[in-house]
């Protein structure tokens, strides 16, 4: 099962090679992996999605948890949460297949940001459904390129870091 | 150079800053910390920390290999139960030290390790003698630093300290680029640490120590099983309190062996793959397991899916990802073991389990360890036993790793913590006689010993030259058996007797190694011989190497084959039932 864990740290080199190590070390692959600073530049977040069982997932996250640079560990699968990617996808298009690449893109609610003759660039923001099925609308046109930022994930409701109302589970 | 006071409390609470090069202030910091020595070797990336070195008042021990610095800083933290400084050169220097960290990483020891590296214009450049030794060590480390900016010097060896004997301890590596540490600063040893991110818990939760009162006071197969974090935590009394209090028997692990007397009659001696018949009965047949600070490690469970299937099972330990890591804890308590313990112990009601203690006091009687002696052979377990006598029972023994490990776990009877030391998590051949070394020079006046097998010994016997020039009186028993004994021994149980690269008859002669180095030694080969040469070593004003050959082919029982069960137990009675 797909797990979403929303991990807290001090912005320091070296602290996305320990993170990292603990997931390697059993040999479990990271699918996607999102970084970037919070509203305290001291501190980033990175929002891990790892395909493994439960039992696993708590092992790794309270190692992580046990990391100096490490401030929280939040599984976020079992929460209700809110998740996104953005993904760029380079898509042949000929003057023929022009018109249906665009339909899909607006039900989709997603842009083109590059036209060439003979390919498109199209940009969606999305979930995970939303992401699979584009993709999967898409393909048999031929994707020549894709590029995901990885999910990036928060969870639902009045609930802060800082704050304490509807604190979710956190993991040790 | 401007000549610096060492003192104590130079830059110590709101004191003004003193101004001083960053080498300067590396050796202040460690005097803050109250640190009395340093086990080192010298290289380019530190000769300006060694020039510090030169006329600074604290204590450096020489070495002759940095693995060996690092054993002896592993043995003088676990023999002090304070934290070790432990110093090597950039690139090979700290390269050298890995086995060392890797070793107190597995069994929780505080050391902290310190590196020098090229200057950090050069680092990344595969500059000569560079290793990304931070890299290296990220995954057998507590925590590590690249110091990179010199006025972070004493921050980070504050928070080093704190971190490596705090919470559950463990190895911190400092890495000091060259320019760091010549670079001048204004020195302030900071009072307080603050990491965020870095807030063991000690408190166990009252509900839950409520729970696992309860649970002891109904059990009716009652064990206690005590790990190396009793150790740590210094929870021997709160132990012998619980277990004297509830009448519980208590089993030991290699790293707990010294917690609880092995004289005791609750004692089970030590559980696992070379534990007693009665420890690893009771374990199997108990209906309520209390690990204590242990970490149900293979070697003590064997299969984990018919490890202790009756029992129910209270885990306290004061590191949350311990806990039903191995085994699922019905009654998890993080905290640390001495307060939980003392919480616990005025909610436990006095009792005794009778027919269980009649029980286990049938199998200690019945299956009690032992071995059968051989006519012109000097038997190993033997030669324990008589140390132990020339001793009085309380010398601190390091064990290096293989049989003479086992044996020495097994009939030296240790009856207080920190005076069995050993690599118990790693099994790190060549641990054994530095760890002394540093045991040694960590309490003087204390008796010590280095049992070591004639493989072990031959992986830092370089080390005879740090005993001679500082006359540090470790005693060295070789175990001789002229094999890798213990692999001699699976290769003889598992692989038909296939002697496979494990007989060492071509071993160099040890007395003559030992006087090479200007150390006293002595052949033992005949058992009238043994307690008089052991008395000679013991009464000798410095250090002692003994040459003892012993017989060839024995073997440590009873034995638990790896991954099995209790069930599979054999030597039972000492020797393979035929
Ligand atoms: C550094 C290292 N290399 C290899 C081993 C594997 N090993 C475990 S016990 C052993 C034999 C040790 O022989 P010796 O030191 O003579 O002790 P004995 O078993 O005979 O008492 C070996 C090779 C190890 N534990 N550590």
């Amino acid at each position: 099962m797909k797990h979403i864990l929303s991990i807290l740290v001090q912005n320091r080199p070296g602290v996305l090679a320990r993170v990292a190590g603990l997931f390697s070390r059993r040999g479990y692959n990271i699918e996607s992996i999102a970084v970037g600073t919070t509203e305290d530049p001291d501190v980033s977040r990175m929002i891990i999605v790892v395909d493994a069982e439960e039992r696993i997932v708590e092992l790794i996250a309270k190692n992580v948890h046990k990391l100096i640079d490490v401030l929280k560990v939040q599984n976020l699968t079992h929460e209700s949460y809110i998740d996104r990617e953005l993904v760029l996808i380079k898509v042949n298009a000929t003057p023929r297949t022009r018109s249906e690449i665009m339909q899909i893109v607006s039900i989709f609610r997603a842009h083109i940001v590059d036209v060439s003759d003979q390919s498109l660039v199209v940009e969606v923001t999305g979930d995970e459904g939303k992401i699979d099925a584009i993709v999967s609308l898409l393909r048999p046109f031929g994707i020549k390129e894709m590029v995901r930022t990885g999910r990036v994930a928060m969870a639902r409701g009045a609930w802060s870091d800082e704050g304490q109302q509807q604190r979710p589970r956190v993991i040790a | 150079m401007a000549a610096v006071e060492w003192s104590k409390s130079v830059g110590k609470d709101s004191a003004k800053p003193v101004r001083m090069r960053a080498g300067e202030a590396f050796v202040q910091a460690l005097k803050d910390e109250g640190v009395e020595v340093i086990f080192g070797y010298p290289g380019g990336a530190v000769l300006p920390i060694y020039d510090i070195l030169y006329s600074a008042d604290i204590k450096h021990v020489l070495v002759r290999h940095e693995q060996g610095a690092a054993f002896m800083a592993e043995g003088y933290a676990r023999a002090t139960g304070r934290p070790a400084v432990c110093l090597a050169t950039s690139g090979p220097g700290a390269t050298n030290l890995v086995t060392g960290i890797a070793n107190a990483y597995m069994d929780s020891i505080p050391v902290v390790f310190f590196t020098g590296n090229v200057a950090t214009a050069a680092i990344g450049s595969d500059a000569f003698q560079e290793a990304d030794i931070t890299g290296i060590t990220l995954p057998i480390t507590k925590h590590n630093y690249l110091v990179k900016d010199a006025r972070d010097l004493p921050r980070v060896i504050r928070e080093a300290f704190h971190i490596a004997s705090s919470g559950r301890p463990g190895p911190v590596l400092i890495d000091l680029p060259k320019d760091v540490t010549v670079a001048e600063i204004d020195y302030v040893y900071p009072e307080r640490v603050d990491i965020p991110g870095y807030k063991p818990t000690y408190r166990g939760n009252m509900r839950q120590i409520l729970e696992a009162a309860h649970a002891i006071n109904l059990a009716e197969r009652p064990v206690l099983y005590v790990g190396g974090g009793a150790v740590h935590s210094g929870a021997h009394e709160e132990v012998r309190a619980l277990a004297e209090k509830a009448n519980l028997p208590v089993a030991m692990t290699l790293m707990g062996l010294g917690v609880f007397p092995a004289d005791h009659p609750l004692s089970l001696g030590m559980l696992g793959m070379h534990g007693t018949v009665a420890a690893n009965w009771a374990v199997d047949r108990c209906d309520l397991l209390i690990a204590c600070g242990a970490r149900f490690d293979d070697r003590v469970t064997g299969d984990l899916s018919k490890f202790a299937p009756h029992a129910k099972v209270i885990h306290i330990d004061i590191d949350p990802a311990e806990i039903s890591k191995n085994v699922v804890a019905d009654i998890p308590i993080v905290g640390d073991l001495k307060l939980v313990l003392q919480d616990l112990i005025e909610k436990v009601q006095p009792k005794r389990p009778e027919a269980w203690l009649k029980q286990i006091d049938e199998w200690k009687k019945e299956y009690p360890l032992r071995y059968y002696p051989r006519d012109g052979e000097i038997m190993p377990q033997r030669v324990i036993e008589a140390i132990y006598e020339v001793t009085g029972g309380d010398a601190i023994c390091t064990a290096d790793v293989g049989q003479h490990q086992m044996w020495l776990a097994q009939y030296y009877g240790f009856k207080q913590p920190r005076s069995h030391i050993s690599s118990g998590g790693l099994g790190a051949m060549g641990f054994g006689f530095p760890a002394a070394i540093g045991a040694a020079v960590g309490c003087p006046g204390r008796q010590v010993w280095s049992i070591t097998g004639d493989g072990g010994f031959q992986m830092n016997l370089q080390e005879l030259a740090t005993v001679k020039s500082y006359n540090i009186p470790v005693k060295v028993a070789i175990i001789n058996n002229s094999f890798l004994g213990m692999v001699r021994q699976w290769q003889e149980l598992f692989f038909d007797r296939h002697y496979s690269h494990s007989d060492l008859h071509t071993n160099p002669d040890f007395v003559k190694i030992a006087e090479a180095y200007g150390v006293r030694g002595l052949r033992v080969t005949k058992e009238e011989e043994l307690a008089p040469a052991l008395e000679e070593a013991a009464r000798h004003d410095g250090p002692f190497v003994l040459d003892i050959h012993v017989a060839r082919e024995e073997n440590v029982f009873p034995m638990i084959p790896s991954g099995k069960s209790v069930a599979d137990m054999v030597g039972l009675k000492g020797r393979l039932e035929s």
